[in-house]
């Protein structure tokens, strides 16, 4: 690792000030996608602003039709929240194969959606579920939010609050471990609104990152079950490849993990 | 450079140590606890996973910085003097180890398993939740048995307290 | 048999120190006024180094010295060695290039060290290395065996025409033709065996010192063989005198032949000690390991089987092409020959085998022994080729092999090897039994209703272990002597510590080594220590590797024993005036059979220390040494039988129960035995589903993390069942044969005989990751 400097300021207006002081800072929350950046000198931040603790930066919050989850939440907290068990238990189950239980001690929702890897799994969640992303300066809609690989709509600064997530009727999270890295080859999270509405987002597969899979959403608008995907081909087109599966394969596991979304949700 | 305090083992210690410095160098480096090791540079191997605040934390992914102020217990620090930790034990008795070089980290994460988990362990949990920690000896077939065993040991020794 | 004697499953001795945080690593030793080397690197798999600029560097802070791979040539520090001379089929000897600690001129594949900076502190080493300044100007390089020998191929070495080391042959090749020619049925097969990184969780490590005064070199390091190490260090690099270098290596973090070689890394660590004139550590991270250990494995082979009219096995031709990366690592030419090539017939009776071998180079990380070491390989051809032929004519597998089974002992086979003993229908009834193979069909076909693929595979190995004999191995071409040297040392209270030229990272000899004394002498375990790896320390050993630390480093044990109890039965003889072959030995205790007389082994070690009154002539003290060379090879054997289901949605494969049914002889600590059993199936399942390193045409390695290569973890693995059948080797004291590496050797072919079982198709390469697996099942592969 280059050498840095570490902040743990106290308040998220403190946080966004020493951001902006520093020639190029980071935000730092779990620090399980930094630091490991940062070890392979990958990333060189000049400042490294520690918001894992600041107070009011993390906690669940259920208010009839919106479950909201803090930034600086822990996926540890997550998974085993009552209110988050009971509002969107897919949430849970995509929380318990995120990562290793040392992660999930560390890591935090802010931190996964703020990096957006492509192979992450919150994000499919977030934009599946509909969810609006509030800042310290805004609140941004998820179909707003995830701009392609590693980016995001966020500007230089600003910091991630809370997640809310409208809660929907029924939902479901299909994942499919990458061999090697344990990250998602593809996860794919369906989503029924009350109003009936079907929302489907895959992780792991695009090499646009996280992406919705309208014609899948329509098909499951008609009828909500696994085999109404099954004569529905995904294109390769656009799919990730590497030595773990080609753009086909992918494709086919957008497809399976849909189904098994499906059935998960019930 | 970043001055911290923490609590280590039941000790304050404090030290300097450039701000770069990860957990588990300051251990090592500064503290002299070698039994926390390193395996790999991705956060995925759990050679380094010790106890802050109570829960298992690959401390190779974490700022020296970040521990300032917490209470950190290494594989040096779960024994009660020669009484050996219930998990320590079961890790010799059903040879849960070979090389040793996993081992530390084995028994800190396994000891937060059985710590979250309880009564309710069977294999396929004690599997999952060994996703974190790379062993390259054993097939993992040993290291399943003795947190099994270990388990029933820490339900009777809670039950007698 | 006493409760911690030989048989009896002990609890590990060495395990208090590792399940409490007290080993002691390499990486552990801090000696004062230590500093930290960092290499600088070729990003590069081949490139001439036009220029190094270390000037920037040297001005970096906490810098000590900046050293370059020119002034290793400048300091008469020699090249790296190859330690095992193959001749080709011409008689020509190997053709070999020379590799350099640092390269001064070529780099020849990613990760090749150029220079090495030495620092106060790790980071300001590795801050400084980026600051050194090297001109590459590239060549194009060959990432694989294909590109290699392809026309027009770019070349590594001058001295190695067509990128070829040696192109070498065993066995007749008329006769085996022959056999061809007459055959009713013959089955061909083509495949790779896939390269792995061998992965110790302890990254390889240095920690070497110099001391002016006296011109002696201390090393610590990972090593599993340091007084090889020692050796080469002197008479081949030039470091120091063999009196003047003290090789140590502490508990060590696994190995699985990975620290068998001496690399760049701890001869530049040594050397550079001098030159700074303070200790220098070395300590990898895991993306070096994966670029500079010694990779396994790596061949592609075409074979075919002849058979007769009855389904019997009348000729098998093998062709393999063995990669083994830029440079011949020390025992890297003896891997795909004299350790593969020799153990071709398997379990069975083949009157006729021919193979030939094409040793390659390529812009790769070096190849050497990695757990089998050409074994594995081999064991995976031939079960393959069975499992395929018995599926093409139409013949469960196990009567195939069944009909096949050499039955009668001693065996010769055509290919050098002559098995002393076995019994391998015992071990394939056993493992039948196990999983319950009659059952199978109904199995499947509830798997079928469930919408998975069931499928079964077996595996019937055999392996050479205790690499021997010294003058046999010599005659083939080894640089080195491969017996093994003990000492037993009895204390004037009759303690004793047991000296073993053999090497423990994890195999527990501190407790099957002792348990041998303890059995022996009747005394507690914890009487017995044993010593190991220090130079100073231990004379002379051979390390271990090959699974021969019970077969050959424990049979020097023994005849070490020997010397001490006959020594101790004259000292009792002339003590209690009885007769030496009246004196037995019980419970600790030397007793004249029939009488009462007895002496305590405390008291005899007494005796022969205080010398007061000792046979006429005989010297005081008790301590024997001996050397063991072994008559022979030792074969263990065994049957491995895998059921998977595979998810045809994903072709995931799950196990679904993995038997084994081994015969290691004499078992020592079954505990242990299994341990390493277990250990070994993890090896051999991570081939066949999981690992497999990977460069891309410009000869990057692309899984040089594990976030690339995929390490089995436990969700991956099953729990195993195992059992024993029994055939004592005769050419050892204790029948003992040798366990460390049979699971790596016999379960990767079980693995993809199981899937290709499953899915129906024959041709899926391993590692069998998902995506392949889908693409076989959906006809895309």
């Amino acid at each position: 690792m280059y050498a840095t400097t570490y902040h743990r300021p106290a308040s998220v207006e403190e946080a966004a000030a020493l951001f902006a002081k520093g020639t190029e800072s980071k935000y730092l929350a779990g620090g399980h996608t930094l630091l490991p950046v940062m070890k392979q000198r990958l990333a060189a931040p000049s400042d490294v602003i520690d918001i894992a603790r600041i107070p009011g930066l993390a906690g669940i919050e259920a208010s009839g039709d919106t479950l909201t989850i803090k930034a600086a939440t822990t996926y540890y907290n997550i998974m085993r929240n009552a209110q988050v068990q009971k509002a969107v238990p897919a949430l849970v189950h995509l929380t318990s194969v995120l990562g290793d239980p040392a992660v999930r001690y560390r890591g935090t929702i802010g931190g996964s959606i703020a990096n957006n890897d492509p192979a992450a799994d919150y994000p499919a969640a977030v934009l599946a579920l509909n969810a609006s992303i509030k800042t310290n300066k805004r609140t941004i809609a998820a179909d707003d939010f995830f701009k392609g690989l590693f980016t995001t709509a966020l500007e230089d600064g600003e910091i991630i609050t809370a997640i809310s997530f409208p809660v929907p009727a029924k939902a479901g999270y299909a994942k499919f471990r990458h061999p090697a890295s344990r990250f998602a080859l593809t996860g794919v999270f369906v989503a029924k609104t009350r109003s009936g509405d079907v929302r489907v987002a895959a992780t792991g597969a695009s090499q646009d990152g996280v992406m919705r899979v309208p014609h899948f959403e329509q098909a499951l608008t008609a009828n909500w079950s696994p085999s109404a995907l099954d004569g529905i081909q995904v294109s390769a087109d656009g799919m990730m490849a590497d030595i773990h599966g080609s753009a086909a394969y992918r494709a086919n596991l957008v497809k399976v993990m849909a189904q098994r979304a499906v059935e998960a949700a019930g | 450079m970043t001055t911290v305090t923490l609590t280590v083992n039941g000790k304050a210690v404090s030290g300097a140590a450039e701000d770069r410095t990860l957990l588990v160098h300051f251990l090592r480096d500064h503290l002299g606890l070698t039994g926390t090791h390193v395996g790999c540079d991705t956060s995925q191997c759990g050679a380094c996973v010790v106890h802050i605040d109570g829960q298992a934390v690959k401390s190779c992914t974490v700022l020296v910085g970040q521990a300032n102020g917490a209470n950190v217990t290494t594989i040096e620090g779960i024994a009660k003097g020669d009484e050996l930790h219930p998990m320590q034990a079961a890790f010799r008795d059903n040879h849960g180890l070979q090389c040793g070089y996993c081992t530390p980290g084995m028994i800190m994460t396994s000891i937060d398993i059985v710590n979250r988990h309880g009564g309710s362990l069977d294999e396929a949990t004690v599997r999952q939740e060994l996703e974190g920690n790379i062993c390259r000896c054993t097939g993992y077939h040993n290291i399943v048995k003795s947190v099994l065993d270990a388990a029933a040991r820490m339900n009777v020794a809670q039950a007698a307290e | 048999m006493g409760m911690e004697g030989i048989g009896a499953s002990v609890a590990r001795k060495e395990d208090k120190r590792f399940i409490t945080g007290k080993g002691r690593y390499t990486d552990d030793i801090r000696p004062h006024g230590m500093t930290y080397a960092s290499f600088v690197r070729s990003p590069h798999a081949h490139a001439k180094v036009a220029s190094i600029d270390t000037s920037e560097a040297m001005k970096m802070p906490g810098v000590v010295a900046v050293l370059t791979g020119q002034e290793l040539v400048d300091d008469k520090i020699g090249n790296l060695i190859c330690g095992w001379m193959v001749h080709s089929k011409d008689g020509s000897a190997m053709k070999m290039g020379a590799w350099p600690a640092m390269a001064p001129e070529i780099v020849r594949f990613v990760g090749q060290a150029v220079a090495v900076v030495i620092a106060e502190s790790r980071n300001g080493a590795r801050d400084a290395a980026e600051k050194v300044e090297v001109a590459y100007e590239e060549l194009p390089a060959v990432p694989d065996i294909r590109a290699a020998i392809a026309d027009g191929a770019p070349q590594l070495h001058p001295e190695a025409p067509g990128n070829i080391v040696y192109d070498w042959a065993l066995g007749d090749e008329a006769a085996t033709n022959a056999a061809f020619a007459k055959a009713a049925n013959v089955v061909e097969i083509e495949l790779t065996n896939n390269r792995l990184v061998p992965n110790a969780m302890e990254p390889r490590s240095a920690v070497a010192s110099y001391d002016e005064a006296e011109e002696h070199f201390t090393l610590y390091t990972t090593s599993q063989n340091p007084h090889v190490a020692r050796l080469v260090l002197s008479a081949f690099y030039n470091i120091a005198p063999e009196n003047k270098l003290r090789v140590i290596a502490p508990d060590v973090g696994g190995g699985f032949g990975s620290k068998i070689f001496i690399y760049p890394e701890e001869m530049v660590a040594l050397w550079a000690s001098k030159k700074v004139n303070r200790p220098v550590k070395w300590t990898a991270d895991r993306t070096e390991a994966f670029l500079t250990d010694a990779h396994g494995r790596d061949h592609l082979s075409k074979a075919e089987m002849a058979f007769d009219k009855d389904n019997k096995m009348i000729g098998l031709r093998v062709k393999t092409h063995a990669n083994f990366g830029a440079y011949m690592s020390l025992f890297s030419s003896s891997v795909p020959t004299y350790l593969y090539a020799t153990l071709l017939s398997g379990q069975y009776n083949i009157p006729n085998i021919y193979a030939e071998v094409i040793g390659i180079y390529t812009n790769t990380t070096p190849v050497d022994a990695y757990r089998g070491a050409g074994r594995p390989e081999a064991s995976f051809l031939l079960e393959r080729l069975v499992e395929t032929a018995a599926r093409k004519l139409k013949l469960d597998p196990t009567e195939l092999r069944r009909k096949n089974f050499i039955t009668s002992f001693p065996h010769q086979t055509p290919v050098i090897m002559a098995y002393d003993t076995g019994d391998f229908h015992a071990s394939l009834d056993a493992a039948l039994k196990a999983i319950d193979y009659a059952g199978f069909a109904a199995r499947k076909e509830a798997s079928q209703k469930a919408g998975k693929l069931r499928g079964i595979g077996l595996s019937c190995y055999i392996e050479a272990c205790g690499i021997a004999p010294s003058k046999a191995v010599g005659s083939l071409g080894a640089g080195v002597g491969l017996w093994e040297s003990a000492e037993v040392r009895v204390n004037p209270v009759g303690t004793i510590e047991v000296l073993t030229g053999s090497h423990s990272h994890g195999q527990g000899h501190e407790t099957t080594f002792a348990q041998v004394v303890a059995d022996r002498l009747g005394i507690p375990l914890d009487q017995v220590s044993i010593v190991h790896g220090d130079t100073d320390k231990v004379q002379f050993g051979m390390g271990t590797y090959g699974s021969r630390s019970a077969a050959v480093g424990i049979s020097a044990i023994v005849k070490a024993l020997e010397k001490v109890e006959a020594k101790a039965k004259k000292i009792v003889s002339h003590q209690l005036e009885a007769s030496e072959d009246d004196i037995v030995i019980e419970n600790g205790n030397f007793k004249v059979a029939g009488t009462d007389k007895v002496m305590a082994l405390a008291n005899v070690a007494l005796a022969a220390y205080t010398a007061h009154n000792l046979p006429p002539g005989m010297e005081p003290g008790l301590k024997e040494g001996a050397f063991y060379d072994p008559t022979n090879f030792t074969f263990p054997a065994g049957a491995y039988i895998c059921e998977v289901e595979v998810d045809p949605g994903t072709g995931k494969t799950e196990f679904v129960n993995f038997v084994a049914a081994d015969d290691f002889g004499r078992l020592i600590n079954p505990m242990i035995v299994e341990g390493q059993v277990h250990g070994g199936l993890a090896q051999g399942i991570g081939q066949a589903l999981l690992e497999g390193a990977v460069y891309d045409e410009n000869g990057q390695l692309v899984t040089a993390s594990f976030m690339d290569y995929a390490m089995p973890r436990a969700e991956d693995l099953p729990s195993f069942k195992l059992s024993h059948t029994t055939t004592l080797c005769p050419g050892n004291p204790l029948g003992v044969k040798g366990c460390g590496e049979a699971g790596a050797i016999g379960a990767s072919a079980a693995v993809i005989n199981a899937i290709t079982n499953a899915i129906g198709h024959e041709k899926i390469e391993m590692p069998a990751t998902p995506a392949r697996v889908w693409n076989a099942i959906h006809g895309n592969a």
